[in-house]
Formats: C-alpha cells, structure tokens, sequence
C-alpha cells in the first residue's frame, strides 16, 4: 500500500532523511517510533502529499509521489497534533466543508454516520472553538476518515490530550484502522501506542533503522527493542 | 474490507467550482457567525476617514479634489487587515494543510479565498461609501465610481491574496503584508484614483477610458500571474 | 575556499582601467555643454549607473523564474546577488539624478515618471529583503523571493506605464524624440554621444565583475553554513 526506497528530503543544505526505505502492507498499523526531531513528521508530510521529495520513490496507494500526488489526496485521511478544523464554524458544518472539498457521496447521510462514530452527535451545532482539545482531535479523525480513504496517517494525534481523552482516541483509532484500512501512525510515547500498532519501526538519523512486527516480539519488550535500535543506528 | 476498496474504486473528486464554492461558503458563514474580520475592517477604514478629516482639514474646496484619494487610501489599509485576517484563519488551527490535502487544484483554494476575499473587500466600500456622502453630504452613487470600485478591488485582492499567503508562512507574518502588498499595487491606486475623480467630476467617458483599461490589464494580468505562482507559495 | 579564477582577476583589473578611462573622457574629451556646463558631466554616469540597475532588474526576473522551473539554490543566490546590486546602482542613479536635477530643475526632487517608478522599485527591493529576512527554511526562503521578484518584475513597467498616462514628463529623453515639456535635454556632440556608449560599456564590465564577486560571496555563504550543519 505504501511504498518509498531510498528517499532523500533536503531543507536547504540540511539532510532530513538519508535514503530512507519504507513498505507498509495493505491492512498494516505501522507505529513509526524516534526521539523529537528525527524526522517523522516530516517523512509523514511527503506520505500526506504535502512535502515533496528530495530524491527516491514514494509510492502511496499506487500512485508515484509528487507526480500523482491529486489521486493519492482522495485516499489518504491525514490527522496531525493540530485539528485543522476552523474554529468559527460548527462540528456539522467543517465536515460538509472538507466533505465537499473531496466531493463525498451522500455527504449527509455520511456526516450523521461519522458524528456518530465520534460521539458528537449532540454537539453537532456547535462551534468547534468551543469545544475541548479531546473532543476537537476526535471531530478531526471525522474529518479524515470522511471520503472514506484507504490509507490513514496520524501525526502524534495524542498531543496535548489528558489520560481519558486519550484513551477515548485509542477507541477511535482502533475502530477507524479496522475495516481493512493501512495507517502510518508517528509517535514518541511508546506507552501509548504499544496495544494499538501491528508493526514497530524506528526511525533515527534519517532512516528506519529498525523494524519488527509485534507477534514477533515478546510482551513488554518494546522498550527493550526501541532502545536497542537508537543505539544501533548511532 | 471489500466495501472500503469497491468505494475506493470510484473515488470522486470534486469538480473546480465546486470546491471553489465550499471554500467561498466556508469562508463566508464563519464571517457571517463571528464578524470578526468585517468588524475590524470596518471600524478601521472609519477611523481611516476620520484621520484624513481632521489631517486635512476636509474644507468643501479640498474635499472636491481630495475624495477619491482618502477613498482609495481607506480601502488600501482598511483592505490589508481582512487579507491577513482572512489567511491567519487558515494558517491558525492548520487549516491550509486541511485544504491542500483535498483532491482539489491548487488554483481552486487561490480563486476560492480571492473570490472571500473579494466579498469582504466589497462589503465594507458598500458600507464607507454610503457614510462618507453623508457625512461630507457628497453624492457617491456614480455608476462609473463603482465600476472603479470593482475593477481596482478584484486587482487588490487578486495580488493581495497571493502575498497574504506568502506574509502568514514568515516569521514577521502580518506586519509584512502592505509592505509586500503597496508597492506592487500602486498602479491600481493611481488608475483608481484617477478615474474615481474623473467620474466624480462628471468628465467625459473617453477622458477616463485610459485609467479604466489600465485596471482592466493590470486585473488580467496579476489574476494570470497569481494563478501560475500560486503553487509555489502553498507547496514545500 | 577556492581561489578567484583567473577570468574574474582579469575582470577586476579591466573595469578600474576602464573606470579611469572612463573619468578621463568624461572630463577630457567630451565638450562642456552650452548652457549646463560642468553640471552636464554627471549625466554620462548617471545613465551608466541607471542601465547597471536595468541589468540587475532584468538579471533578478530571469533568475527567480529560472529558480521556480529548476529549484536550485544556485539561481537564488544569482536573484539576490542581482537585486542587491540593482538596489545600489538605482540608489546612486538617483542621488546623481539629484544633484544634477537641482541646478537644472531648480529642485532635488519632483514626482516625475521615472523618479517615482525607480523610487517605487527601491521599496520592491526592500520588501524584498525583508521578506527573505522573516524565512528561516532556505527552501522556502528561495520560493518565496523568487514568487516576489516575478510579481515585483511584472508591476514595476505597469507602473511606470501608469505614471506616465497621469503625468507629463519634465525628464530629458536621450534616446528617441526629445517631448517638447523636457527640460535640460541637450543635443549631443558626437564625442558626447561615444562618451556615453563608453560609460554604458564600462559599467556593464562593472556590473559582470560585481555580479560575479557577489555570486562567489552568496556560495561562500552558503558553504560556511554547510560546515556548520556538519559539526552537529
């Protein structure tokens, strides 16, 4: 479903990524792990469509990057540490706003569908600068599973969110990952994303420098493999 | 898992009007809800007209060949606030990310925020022109002055939507707009200027045709040049 | 760091020998003129001066152009060395223009097409750099320069297109027919008229040894902040 050989991203004269290679299976929950800096958000900004590449092949759903970029866009659902959501607007109104951005069928019919997948069917006529940071990241997951996309990228979706709030999103994202759908999911808290991806992969100094599936890997030893693979790629 | 693919067989993407449409409706109902930015702009270009009165001592005699200069003036500064306004919305919550990822053309998020744009821009001459006759008991409603007045605000706003959006991704952010914006649209403002008071002094069509044509080409031309750079101000 | 090529070092020397030759006709060999006399003298540098910043404007367009089609640094650091040196060279065509225009016009200054627009131009550059001035990212920092440089290119001959419908012009036209409201046009004696090809060629050889020195300094620049990415 996704895939990128050795891929360079350049910003200027600094290297961000340095040949970096990357395949994720239709139906995979891909956790991308790595220390602040590293790299992910930006190796998630080339996945979105919203950075080109440097160098190197980048594949998503089928389609070449940068070249394609408009046929990946109506598949990808992206969700980042902000909402992209306008704040003068309501809950109902944002999702037939980006719903008529990706032309959805039906989009009523879906709009009530995905308030109440996100639970905010009551809320539904108010604004989302009032609502609080949990419930703005769980409109969003709406907004991105909205055209009904087969690849989904999270961006540390957790930012920011209090203990419940998160376990509330862990819900979420499980539900809208199932279904057969891929995700690209970065994160730095190994805590949180330890029951909810399939594949770990690490990535450090502009590459993955390691990988492993989680039936491969015993309980409780994500720790043990994240920071045997920082040290290894030092 | 089948049903997600069959949908993804048929992906539509939304036409070019379309989206330029949502982006116009969007744009328009959170104005209508908070009037955050029309306040602003309004208040502003107000206060604009009071600071000429009391700058330059608006006598019958100076007023005559003054109008249309405080005129344009209050629209060019009054203008600059709602441009950046209007893209420090997109750029807050990360909305223009939110835009680029749709399946859309990029031309489609410039024309759709241009055309917002527009209407703000728009709303407030309709509402400073009918105040500043009253209270200078001058007549305004001139069919040639609101020709001018669409002409030079489809040139401002097509130039300043695009350097609006290069202004909110700087460091300096909104005190870089009408630096970037003024000097580059000083042809709308001598041409507007000029033909606003050749209609208000009632000259002939022929005399006031030259300054008309100006804002024609200058509109045609930076709407093109717009469209074609566009690209490169929202995509990394 | 390398060192300058052989071709730049040639440069340096013939644009100061052609500078002093330059002087020396301007002072020498051109006839002082009837009714201006020594004040004339400046006009063959002031023209000289204003067709250097011509080139850098023109340079810089072609640049940022080139930069968004090819997305290489190098012609961003071509576009700023060619604005920087355009801002100059419009700054002293100005200032000369000044000093000749005030026992001529009898002022310093006057809302004239050409005055305006180069002064319109001046204030394009400094956007310009103020704008490169709030980009961190040299990526976008180039993007951003080139797109504003186009835009600056296309709006500066419209607006001195517009000045000149609203205005009649008081500035002396050299080529081409002289308007009858110019003031301090002169004709030309032939030793005037190859005095100013002359200044014309000196500084354009001015202009390639100061466009060529600037670009070296831009890849200077560039190569420092190279090895200062590498110590981390």
């Amino acid at each position: 479903m996704i895939t990128v050989k050795k891929l360079v991203k350049r910003f200027g004269l600094k290297t961000v990524l340095r040949g970096l290679d990357f395949e994720v299976q239709e139906g995979e929950f891909v956790a991308l792990l790595g220390p602040n800096g590293a790299g992910k958000t930006t190796f998630l900004r080339i996945l979105a469509t919203l950075s080109r590449p440097s160098f190197g092949e980048v594949r998503v759903a089928g389609h070449r990057l940068p070249a394609e970029a408009a046929a990946v866009r109506s598949n990808l659902g992206v969700v980042s540490h902000l909402p992209l959501l306008y704040g003068d607007l309501t809950a109902e109104e944002n999702l037939q706003f980006y719903g008529r951005m990706y032309g959805v069928f039906e989009l009523r019919k879906r709009i009530d569908e995905i308030l109440e997948l996100v639970g905010l069917t009551s809320r539904r006529r108010d604004l989302v600068r009032t609502f609080s940071r949990g419930m703005q990241q769980r409109l969003a997951i709406g907004r991105a599973i909205l055209p009904n996309p087969e690849v989904l990228l999270f961006d540390e979706p957790h930012t920011g969110l209090d203990q419940d709030a998160c376990d509330m999103l862990d819900g979420l994202l499980r539900e809208v990952a199932g279904k057969g759908r891929t995700v690209v999911m970065t994160s730095h808290d190994l805590a949180r994303v330890e029951d909810l991806a399939s594949r770990f992969d690490v990535l450090s100094r502009g590459i993955i420098s390691a990988s492993s599936k989680r039936n491969e890997m015993g309980k409780n030893n994500l720790l043990d493999f994240y920071r045997k693979a920082l040290a290894a790629a030092v | 898992m089948n049903n997600i693919q069959e949908i993804a067989e048929h992906k539509p993407t939304p036409g070019f009007f379309s989206a330029v449409g949502a982006i116009i409706w969007k744009d328009l109902s959170a104005e209508l809800r908070s009037r955050e930015l029309l306040s602003a702009m309004l208040v502003f270009a107000l206060l604009v007209v009071l600071i000429f009165n009391f700058a330059l001592e608006l006598d019958a005699g100076t007023r005559r060949v003054a109008t249309p200069g405080i005129l344009w003036a209050t629209f060019a500064f009054a203008g600059t606030l709602g441009l950046n306004r209007s893209m420090a919305v997109e750029k807050d919550r990360g909305c223009l990310d939110g835009l680029l990822l749709a399946p859309v053309d990029r031309s489609a998020i410039y024309f759709g925020k241009t055309i917002s744009n527009l209407a703000f821009m728009l709303i407030v001459e309709a509402v400073v022109l009918p105040i500043y006759s009253v209270l200078y008991n001058t007549n305004l409603f001139n069919p040639g002055l609101i020709v001018v007045i669409l002409l030079g605000s489809v040139g401002y706003v097509a130039v300043g939507t695009l350097l609006s959006s290069m202004a909110v991704q700087t460091r300096t952010r909104d005190v870089l707009l009408p630096i970037l914006l003024f000097p580059v649209v000083i042809p709308i403002l001598i041409a507007a200027v000029k033909a606003s008071s050749g209609f208000l002094q009632g000259l002939a069509l022929t005399d006031v045709m030259p300054y008309i044509n100006l804002l024609i080409v200058y509109d045609v031309i930076f709407i093109a040049a717009a469209y074609m750079v566009f690209d490169f101000v929202v995509e990394e | 760091m390398k060192p300058q090529p052989v071709a730049l070092k040639v440069l340096n020397v013939v644009s100061v020998l052609l500078f002093l030759a330059a002087l020396g006709m301007v002072f020498l060999y051109a006839p002082l003129e009837e009714t201006m006399n020594y004040v004339q003298k400046i006009f063959y540098f002031h023209v000289a001066n204003a067709w250097v910043g011509m080139l850098g404007f023109i340079a810089a367009a072609v640049a940022g152009v080139v930069y968004l089609v090819k997305h290489d640094q190098k012609w961003d650091i071509i576009e700023l060395a060619a604005v920087e040196i355009s801002l100059i060279f419009f700054i002293t065509t100005i200032i000369t223009g000044s000093i000749w225009a005030r026992p001529v016009w009898n002022t310093w200054w006057t809302w004239d097409t050409r005055l305006t627009t180069a002064t319109i131009l001046e204030m394009i550059y400094i956007a310009y750099l103020l704008l490169r001035q709030g980009i961190e990212d040299p990526d976008r920092r180039a993007r951003f320069g080139a797109v504003y440089t186009i835009i600056g290119a296309i709006s500066v001959p419209i607006t001195f297109l517009s000045i000149r419908i609203v205005s009649r012009t008081i500035h002396p036209v050299v080529i081409g027919a002289t308007n009858g409201t110019a003031t301090g046009s002169f004709n030309m004696a032939p030793q005037m008229l190859f005095t100013m090809f002359f200044a014309l060629f000196t500084f354009s050889a001015i202009f390639v040894t100061l466009f060529w020195h600037r670009i070296r300094l831009g890849q200077l620049a560039q190569q420092v902040e190279q090895l200062k990415l590498e110590e981390f």
